[in-house]
């Protein structure tokens, strides 16, 4: 059938753009970077680096920390934002303008918060309610680090928090509406009803999150910018200056492949969950 | 109580901008105790209208070099995304569905690790200190998200109204332009919000790839205050603020389309 054929030369042409896309500025560079990094030579410079240990330390602890608290938060935060109350929804757009505004500006407003020319406006606050003198947030290896993640879950909550909202209101009326009838409230109502149906969800968003939090570069590098003393530098920030400041990008390079043998199970249960077609958002 | 929590934590590092912005003393950022500046003055806004002070000489034409690279990635983000979403799940494409799951290896390495080969590639495509590169990069990186939410919400759409307006004789591209397009708007605000967003959070590829001044983006000009110890800080949060109007307007514009996606997705199911 001419139908048929014609049918398919419209849909390789629908889906040209992409795929050339795809190929030239995603696959390729992923391809050049396997190769940049394949030298062996190179692992063994990055452990001999001092710098290099500690980071891998930090990124863990930043993405391990950081994601979960976030997905969380965001979690129960959707619930909250379900109640049909106009005080709440108006809320709910001053809560998601921290995803619509700009990185960089609002991470270096945020470490003015902590550390201004004198003080702060958060130490501020801190002697003027509590009479105590704060801390110098970036003079301590665990503030800095804590500074990095609260302004990173401040950044991005928002944004995930939206999504489970969504995931929340495609619960069918009819199943919540039965659990309320069985006398499903609070905690017993999360755990047994709304949880096992958004738990999908939660999982390939986690994965996602996960993922694009391994390469997070705008928070550590504007908030903490690696103080004290390149103590809080994620593998991100790490790649950077070794690409940069010493002009070696095969051991930038080197350094994200690093991450590798995590990143690859997480982007394959990932591809699993989006191909089982269970994915509700 | 949750409410006021939420509603600080929100709006403390904004609070925090416009109080350093709307501090008229040239160059001082003490928080005196002061909840409110004493005297709140819109100078430093003047002065970044007018272009009078250090760093922000080019201010227009950097805001302009960030508008072009937001909306260029915003609007190819949804074209390519929206053809190849309806591809994969309204025709007949066998093994269509390989490439838009494959499409997530993408993000296998993060986007701020291929910086490095991007920066090679870049020039092995004559792309060199070229605002397309970054457009390119930024694209590439959006649309497997976009894809992912566009094909879940594509589902919503029942395949009768296809079959219908085929038995009426219209073509693909017919079904494509009347139903598919119109239905899926919502969902399409959402992704041009999700693109932009992206453009105007980046940092690095805007900065490696982008070397002339007259490239320049704004947010790179902004990240310049780390390397100075006395920037003029009152007019870099002014412009801070004005950089950060865009995206906010226009997620008040989309907010009605984006609800719309949430109700949707609550009586469909």
């Amino acid at each position: 059938m001419s139908g048929a054929r014609q049918d398919l030369t419209l849909a390789i042409a629908f889906i040209a753009p992409y795929a050339a896309l795809f190929l030239a500025f995603a696959l390729y560079p992923i391809g050049y970077a396997l190769w940049m990094g394949s030298k062996l030579s190179l692992y063994t410079d990055l452990i001999a680096d001092p710098l290099y240990l500690p980071s891998a330390l930090n990124t863990a602890l930043f993405v391990g920390v950081g994601v979960n608290v976030k997905m969380f938060l965001a979690l129960l935060l959707s619930g909250f934002f379900m109640q049909p109350r106009w005080w709440i929804r108006a809320l709910l757009v001053v809560y998601v303008l921290p995803w619509t505004l700009p990185a960089i500006q609002t991470a270096i407003s945020f470490r003015w918060m902590l550390s201004g020319e004198e003080d702060g406006l958060v130490n501020r606050l801190l002697s003027l309610l509590l009479g105590i003198d704060g801390p110098i947030w970036f003079n301590h290896w665990g503030l800095a680090l804590g500074s990095n993640i609260v302004f990173y879950v401040w950044k991005w909550m928002p944004f995930w928090t939206l999504i489970f909202l969504a995931g929340r209101m495609a619960i069918p009326r009819d199943v919540s509406d039965a659990a309320t009838v069985d006398g499903a409230t609070g905690v017993r109502r999360f755990v047994h009803v709304t949880f096992p149906l958004l738990a999908n969800l939660y999982l390939v968003c986690t994965l996602l999150s996960i993922a694009w939090t391994m390469g997070e570069f705008t928070t550590v590098y504007f908030v903490s910018g690696g103080a004290p003393v390149w103590s809080t530098q994620v593998l991100t920030t790490l790649g950077f200056h070794y690409a940069f400041d010493v002009a070696n990008p095969s051991l930038a390079v080197a350094a994200v492949m690093s991450v590798l043998p995590v990143l690859v199970p997480v982007v394959v249960v990932l591809l699993r969950k989006v191909e089982a077609r269970t994915l509700q958002l | 109580m949750l409410g006021i929590l939420l509603l600080i934590w929100s709006v403390a590092p904004i609070y925090n901008m416009l109080l350093i912005a709307l501090d008229p003393e040239e160059g001082e950022v003490e928080f005196s105790g002061n909840i409110w500046p004493p005297e709140p003055s819109l100078e430093s806004f003047r002065v970044v209208l007018m272009q009078d002070a250090r760093y922000l000489e080019h201010f227009w034409r950097q805001l302009g070099n960030s508008v072009y690279i937001g909306l260029m990635t915003m609007v190819l983000t949804v074209v390519v995304a929206s053809l190849a979403s309806f591809a994969v799940s309204r025709m007949p494409l066998k093994h269509g569905s390989l490439l838009t799951n494959a499409s997530l290896l993408t993000y296998t390495i993060p986007v701020s690790f291929l910086i490095f080969p991007f920066y090679r590639i870049a020039h092995a495509y004559g792309l060199s200190n070229d605002p397309w590169a970054v457009i390119a990069a930024h694209v590439a990186f959006a649309t497997p998200f976009a894809i992912l939410i566009l094909r879940q919400y594509a589902r919503l759409i029942p395949i009768e109204l296809d079959d219908a307006a085929r038995v009426d004789g219209a073509s693909s591209i017919q079904v494509y332009w009347r139903v598919h397009l119109p239905l899926t708007t919502p969902a399409l605000g959402a992704i041009a919000m999700y693109a932009l967003v992206l453009a105007w959070n980046d940092y690095l590829y805007q900065f490696v790839l982008l070397s002339s001044e007259k490239h320049m983006t704004l947010a790179v000009m902004q990240a310049q205050l780390f390397d100075d110890a006395d920037p003029p800080w009152n007019a870099m949060m002014a412009a801070a603020i004005m950089y950060s109007l865009p995206p906010v307007a226009m997620f008040f514009a989309l907010r009605r389309r984006i609800s719309a996606v949430l109700t949707i997705r609550g009586s469909g199911g």
